[in-house]
């Protein structure tokens, strides 16, 4: 196995050091590791410069599609996790509204062993909360809990779980296995037929609204469920101001809630849907302006804990049509350090720098997740998950050339900053140089 | 100006007048009168020009004669083959008098007398307005270059021109002046 | 004009241009021979997803009077009811020659799709998108009010200073949106009279005025026209929305019933875009008066049509001078 001697990275917080990859772990770190690099008998050592780059403990992700099984022409397992370890993520969570859906533990171990098998990066199933995402009956998270999988976060993703008795029963149950449900607030009655964000471009175009309240209606339930249960309740992809009111609130009452934001939603606007692309057709909807600057907010002072991509791939055909006849979701997992470190990191107005990011968009996340040995400080005896940025590095993004099997990015042709030139996943280099490691190198 | 030549005046003010005053005697004599005449002019510049046309008409005509009656216009555009090669272009009201067209002898009246499609479409526009007896054809200046059997009964200067030469035609109820210019 | 997807999209003076041009037509067709040889060769391609026999027969007697070739495409019956995708029967169209398309949809922005997509390379004309635009109606209801209401026709001028109020369902209404953006770019100014429940959210910032009364908005705005948008009897289900009680309290509150009739000034235009449910949003006595310009605003639409394809294709290959 090749041991790995990064020279000359810079530490989130700041400081220059080596590390020496060996064996899955961070052997070394500072001159310790050219020293033990050259005293590894039997070894072959790649020495990579990473001067001018920053080290990151690899990113997790704890919203994804992968779409395996049922959808493998939007994504399968493999090609999710190719271009998420181009991302630079070594661990991702899979949703669990595939075909059939991941309410079982036959379903969850299923996807598990097919990342195992794809070792582009650790994969982390979600178990539906309720049986075929009906919002009905339960499904069976003890036994998703115990499987190979070891499913932790639970959710209906895609749909809301609405009904307040069977939330109630979902917070509670999965305290016995310390689970979390991850809900996805959309009040099902004041979004039906919903297109976009309600507000005064939704009343030009013509294009049914989901408003704002609909979301934080769902939010301010579930933080005072939770409250009342004593379960901890993450919020996914939160989009609006008054979402991250609530949720600021309920953490100052002490409630345990976490909450995640997409990077589309610190990015981009409703104003993008005025030439009707579908590309701009997501769920949450894209906000105002206003609520961009308010998630932003939320990001930077903690009330928002974690990015997650809900990396939402879909056919071409699915894409290419009426507003309306569009599929909702866009892809992320390959522009989400770039678009975070745009709108965040390179703001020099705001506190978020490269141990924020690695905060957000790392140990949060697998603490959240409990994933353990993912999101872990790059110090010696730790798990070698490691990705290295070059910050300085400017790239325009073209759909074809993304890894992911869709081409439903809503970045198409905006430049980006900072490029993800290397993986590391359990000590092996998943991306070297920029590109995936097919073959025999890994 | 496109040809880079400088730009000569070839008609005055007094020569179009001139010109325009035969035209109105040589209309009466051919016609014997003008009762049964209808000036209809092309737009833009055949407007003004079938209207002095008209005035002259009545002057010298004594009796009912108006030019209410006299002179109408006639907007060819969507009878044009070009349609699709031109910027689009705004229509003109077409006008023609009460009494209609119909046993009448039409004179229409165009500033240019040039490939010939324009009458040509003006021809094709009255056929869908009326059935008139006779029609003829006034123009201030005739530069040649025919595309179609066309020829006008009435010319009031025959202009010889090269292709690409451009005659502008300056009419004081639209140009602040009168005068024809080669350029 | 390359296309024609919103009226939010005209200048005063490209507006002004077609209700001139609208003119010209309209005075053509009392004319005995009513067809004009702009068009010929021409195919124009009537796109219908959404059934409308009023609107695809106003494009269709606009086309053929300019001596267009027609074809009808109906969505029902038709491959796209097979689930060929807009994209499909775009191409379709395209291969078969089509010069212009007139599209109708129940998805707000489909036309804008068609004309943007890069599937086709024909000018668009919208006949109505969903909840979005209907321009084409917008112009004939400010041709039909400036013929009547400015001096000597309106030839040339706009609608300065004229007060337009429009009632009914204008949350789900294609016309309101496209009435009250080329009102306003015209200089009239227009007054949106609703339950609230109707009015969608952010219609406070449109160039208008908003009023939940209709008798005092008669009464603040003494209108010079008033146009009573058609109100969907299952809105007011639960499973249509439930914006409003009963067909009976809607009709009280914001109906042109006979005393609001008897209120207005006597110039004013009453005017309505059709079908009308009688009873409802309108009265006999208001829709049958000699002020009504229902019937009028049918023959103007063919005479607008005829500008709109006429603007659109001819000088196609060239630039508007």
């Amino acid at each position: 196995m090749t041991d790995y001697l990064i020279t000359g990275a810079q530490l989130p917080e700041g400081s220059i050091t080596d590390l020496l990859l060996a064996d899955g772990r961070i052997a070394a770190t500072g001159s310790d590791a050219a020293d033990m690099a050259g005293a590894r008998a039997g070894a072959q050592v790649h020495r990579i410069d990473a001067h001018g780059l920053v080290a990151l403990p690899g990113l997790v992700d704890l919203h994804t599609h992968l779409r395996e099984p049922g959808r493998e022409d939007a994504e399968t397992v493999a090609s999710g996790t190719r271009a998420a370890a181009v991302g630079g993520f070594t661990c991702v969570h899979a949703m669990a509204n595939t075909t059939p859906v991941a309410d079982t533990a036959g379903v969850v171990e299923q996807v598990w062993r097919l990342g195992e098998d794809a070792g582009w990066a650790q994969v982390r199933p979600v178990g539906a909360v309720t049986v075929g995402l009906a919002g009905e009956q339960l499904a069976e998270l003890g036994a998703m809990a115990s499987s190979a999988a070891r499913v932790r976060v639970f959710s209906d993703d895609g749909l809301c779980v609405h009904d307040p008795v069977l939330m109630r029963r979902a917070l509670e149950y999965v305290k016995a296995f310390d689970g979390v449900v991850a809900q996805h607030a959309q009040e099902p009655r004041l979004t039906a037929g919903a297109l976009m964000h309600e507000g005064i471009v939704s009343a030009e175009l013509g294009l049914t609204g989901w408003p704002a309240v609909a979301e934080e209606a769902i939010i301010a339930r579930d933080v005072l469920l939770a409250e009342h249960v004593g379960s901890r309740v993450h919020i996914c992809h939160l989009s609006t101001a008054g979402s991250v009111d609530i949720v600021r609130w309920a953490k100052a009452r002490g409630i345990q809630v976490t909450a995640e934001v997409t990077p589309h939603h610190l990015m981009l606007t409703d104003e993008a849907i005025r030439g009707y692309d579908p590309q701009f057709k997501v769920n949450p909807p894209l906000r105002t302006a206003e609520d961009v600057q308010a998630v932003r907010d939320g990001l930077e002072d903690g009330t928002i804990d974690i990015v997650a991509t809900d990396h939402a791939p879909h056919p071409s055909e699915d894409k290419d049509c009426e507003f309306a006849a569009a599929a909702m979701g866009m892809t992320g997992l390959e522009t989400a350090l770039s678009v975070v470190t745009e709108a965040m990191v390179a703001d020099d107005s705001r506190d978020f720098g490269w141990q924020d990011l690695a905060r957000t968009m790392s140990a949060t996340p697998a603490r959240i997740g409990r994933v353990t040995g993912q999101g872990r400080p790059l110090a010696a005896g730790e798990p070698a998950h490691v990705t290295l940025v070059d910050p300085s590095a400017r790239w325009t993004v073209d759909p074809a050339g993304l890894r992911t099997a869709s081409e439903n990015t809503p970045f198409a042709a905006r430049e980006l900053p900072a490029r993800v030139m290397a993986t590391f996943y359990r000590g092996v280099a998943t991306v070297l140089d920029g590109q995936p490691q097919d073959g025999s190198t890994r | 100006m496109t040809s880079g030549a400088p730009a000569r005046v070839v008609l005055s003010e007094h020569d179009i007048s001139r010109a325009l005053t035969r035209i109105a005697h040589e209309i009466v004599e051919r016609n014997k009168g003008a009762e049964e005449v209808l000036l209809l002019g092309i737009p833009t510049r055949g407007v003004p020009l079938a209207t002095r046309i008209g005035a002259r008409i009545v002057e010298a005509e004594a009796g009912g004669l108006t030019s209410e009656d006299l002179v109408g216009t006639i907007d060819p555009t969507m009878y044009r083959d070009d349609l699709r090669r031109q910027p689009t272009r705004g229509l003109e009201p077409t006008r023609i008098p009460p009494a209609g067209l119909t046993d009448k002898v039409v004179v229409l009246v165009d500033d240019v007398l040039y490939s010939g499609r324009t009458v040509r479409a003006a021809l094709d526009a009255l056929s869908d307005v009326g059935r008139p007896r006779a029609v003829q054809l006034a123009v201030l200046v005739d530069r040649g270059h025919r595309e179609l059997p066309i020829r006008a009964d009435y010319i009031g200067k025959n202009l010889p021109t090269a292709r690409h030469e451009r005659v502008s035609v300056h009419l004081s109820e639209l140009d602040d002046a009168d005068e024809v210019v080669l350029s | 004009m390359r296309h024609l997807l919103s009226a939010a999209d005209l200048s005063r003076e490209e507006a002004i241009t077609v209700l001139d041009t609208a003119a010209t037509m309209a005075a053509t067709q009392s004319r005995e021979i009513k067809k004009l040889p702009a068009l010929r060769g021409l195919t124009v391609v009537n796109l219908f997803f959404e059934d409308s026999t009023r609107t695809r027969i106003s494009f269709e007697a606009a086309a053929k009077r300019l001596s267009a070739d027609v074809i009808n495409f109906a969505a029902k019956g038709s491959s796209v009811s097979k689930g060929e995708s807009l994209k499909d029967t775009a191409q379709t169209l395209q291969a078969m020659g089509a010069d212009a398309v007139v599209i109708r949809h129940s998805a707000s922005g489909a036309p804008h799709r068609l004309a943007t997509s890069g599937w086709i390379d024909a000018p668009v004309v919208n006949a109505g998108d969903g909840m979005h635009q209907h321009p084409t109606q917008a112009l004939l209801d400010a041709f039909t009010m400036r013929r009547h209401l400015m001096p000597e026709g309106g030839a040339g001028a706009g609608l300065d200073g004229k007060r337009v109020v429009i009632v009914g369902d204008v949350l789900h209404s294609r016309v309101a949106r496209s009435n009250v953006d080329l009102l306003h770019t015209l200089g009239a100014e227009v007054t949106l009279v609703a339950p609230p429940t109707l009015l969608p959210i952010g219609a406070s910032t449109w160039p208008c005025r908003i009023s939940y009364d209709l008798d005092a908005a008669i009464a603040e705005q003494a209108p010079d026209a008033i146009m009573m948008l058609r109100v969907q009897r299952e809105r007011m289900s639960s499973a249509g929305g439930g914006f409003f009680p009963s067909a009976a309290e809607y009709s009280r509150r914001y109906g042109l019933d006979a005393a609001r009739f008897e209120a207005l000034p006597g110039h004013a235009l009453i005017m309505h875009p059709g079908p009308m449910n009688r009873g409802l949003e309108i009265s006999a006595r208001a829709a049958d008066s000699d002020r009504s310009t229902i019937v009028e605003q049918v023959a103007n639409g063919v005479a607008v049509r005829m500008a709109v394809l006429y603007l659109v294709l001819a000088g196609n290959e060239g630039t508007p001078s």
